[in-house]
C-alpha cells in the first residue's frame, strides 16, 4: 500500500477534568517514548480531549470512571503503555511507523519556475504534473533514501529535503551563492556526460569491455566502485543508489520515458 | 490580522523521529518544558512523513487559527503543510527552528503567548 494511503493511530492523552494530571516527569517518559516510536501525541487538557475523538484515537488517562475504548492508566509503566498503544494500532490496523524513512522531495513554488528539469531527470517516478501542468511529487515512496541528486538539477534551488544535513537543500535560506553553486553543479553535470545517467551507461559499458579483456572479476570490482565514488561525489548521491540502478537499458528507458514526460508537459503549458 | 489570532497559539512540536538532524538534546529540553507547561499541544512524530501520508491531521491544524510550530526551517515546514493541501496561516504561524536555536531560545519562544509570523512570502534569496 503506498505511504498516502494509509492512516496513522493518534494517542491522546486526556488530563482534562475528569482525568488526574500525570506528574510532569511521567508524562514527559511517556510522551517521548511514544514519539520515538512515532506515534503522534496530543496532550489535552480543558476538554480538548472530547475534540480529539474519532476511530483512528486512542485515549490515554488517569480517568476516575472507566470509558469504553479509552486506556486507562494505573501503575506507570511506559512499556506496558507503549505495548497498549502498539496493540490498538494493530487492532485499527493503522500504519506501523518506522518502516520506511520519510525521504522525498519538497517543492517550493515560490521558487520553482516549472521547468520540468526534476521530472526529466528523476528515473523512479517521484514527480508528476497536475492537471495544470505544473510539476508536483506524485510518489514520495518512491525516492531513494538519502539521494538529494533531483535539488542539484533544480537552478532555483527550489526541491528541498527537510532531512538533509545541509542548507539550502534542507529548507534554509537561499543565498545568491547557493544559487552559483547550484548552476555549477548543474554545468559539471553536463561536462561530465550530458547527465549522471548517461555518464552510468557510458562506465558500464567501459566496464563490460574490461570484463571481457582481464577475466579479473576483482580488479572489475574495484574499479566499478572507484566509479561510484566518483559518482556519488558529483551528484552526491549515495553509492548505494547507484547500486541499485536498474540495468543500462531500462535505464536508458526510463530516462527516455522521464525526458517524454517532461516534454509534453512543457509543451502543455500556456505561453 | 483575524479574531482568531487574537487566542491562544496552538502548540505544535516535531519530534523528527526518523533522522538525527535535530539535536536531540534540543528535541528533548524542549519536549520537558512542553511537559512542564500547564499547555495542551499536539507532539508528532514525524512531520514529513505525516506530510508524505497527506494526513487529514495537518489540515486540522493549519486551519485552527494561529500556531506556533517547533521543528525545522520556516521554509520546509511551510511547502510540507502546502504539499498536503494544508497551507499555513501567514500571518499566525511561528516556526522554532530545533536545527539552529538553543534549547533555551527555542522552549522560550513555543511556550511564549505571542506569535512572530516568520514563514517566508514569496521568493527569498539572501545575499
Amino acid at each position: 500500500m503506498a505511504i498516502k494511503d494509509q492512516t496513522a493511530l493518534k494517542v491522546v492523552l486526556d488530563e482534562g477534568a475528569d482525568a488526574r494530571p500525570l506528574e510532569s516527569s511521567e508524562r514527559f517518559a511517556l510522551v517521548n517514548a511514544l514519539l520515538d516510536k512515532g506515534y503522534a501525541v496530543a496532550r489535552a487538557v480543558n476538554g480538548d480531549a472530547a475534540k480529539a475523538a474519532g476511530p483512528d484515537v486512542l485515549l490515554l488517562g488517569r480517568f476516575s470512571e472507566i470509558r469504553a475504548g479509552a486506556h486507562q492508566i494505573d501503575a506507570f509503566d511506559v512499556d506496558r503503555i507503549c505495548d497498549a498503544v502498539e496493540q490498538a494500532r494493530s487492532s485499527a490496523q493503522g500504519l506501523k511507523h518506522g518502516e520506511w524513512k520519510p525521504w522525498f522531495p519538497v517543492i517550493d513554488y515560490d521558487r520553482c519556475t516549472n521547468c520540468m528539469q526534476c521530472l526529466s531527470f528523476c528515473l523512479f517516478g517521484v514527480y508528476g504534473v497536475d492537471e495544470q501542468q505544473r510539476i508536483q511529487v506524485q510518489n514520495n515512496d518512491n525516492c531513494k533514501t538519502n539521494c538529494p541528486a533531483c535539488s542539484r538539477v533544480c537552478p532555483e534551488a527550489a526541491i528541498m529535503f527537510p532531512k538533509y544535513k545541509a542548507g539550502p537543500i534542507n529548507g534554509d535560506v537561499v543565498s545568491d551563492a547557493d544559487l552559483q553553486r547550484e548552476k555549477m553543479k548543474v554545468d559539471i553535470s553536463a561536462l561530465l556526460g550530458g547527465d549522471v545517467y548517461s555518464m552510468l551507461r557510458e562506465r558500464s559499458e567501459r566496464a563490460k569491455s574490461r570484463f571481457s579483456k582481464e577475466r579479473d572479476s576483482d580488479k572489475a570490482l574495484k574499479e566499478r566502485q572507484k566509479c561510484l565514488v566518483k559518482l556519488a561525489q558529483a551528484g552526491d548521491i549515495p553509492p548505494e543508489v547507484l547500486m541499485s540502478l536498474p540495468a543500462p537499458d531500462e535505464i536508458q528507458r526510463r530516462a527516455e520515458e522521464a525526458k517524454a514526460k517532461a516534454q509534453a508537459a512543457l509543451a502543455s503549458q500556456p505561453v | 490580522m483575524g479574531d482568531c489570532f487574537m487566542a491562544t497559539p496552538r502548540i505544535l512540536y516535531c519530534h523528527c523521529a526518523h533522522a538525527q538532524v535535530v539535536p536531540r538534546e534540543v528535541k528533548a529540553a524542549v519536549l520537558q518544558k512542553l511537559c512542564d507547561s500547564n499547555a495542551s499541544f499536539e507532539a508528532v512524530g514525524d512531520l514529513c512523513e505525516m506530510s508524505a501520508r497527506r494526513d487529514p491531521a495537518l489540515k486540522q491544524l493549519a486551519d485552527s487559527g494561529a500556531i506556533k510550530i517547533a521543528a525545522c526551517y520556516p521554509r520546509a515546514v511551510k511547502w510540507l503543510f502546502a504539499a498536503t493541501g494544508a497551507p499555513l496561516p501567514k500571518e499566525g504561524c511561528e516556526v522554532i527552528n530545533m536545527r539552529v536555536q538553543s534549547a533555551d531560545e527555542a522552549s522560550g519562544r513555543l511556550l511564549a503567548t505571542d506569535v512572530a509570523p516568520n514563514l517566508p512570502q514569496g521568493k527569498e534569496t539572501a545575499n
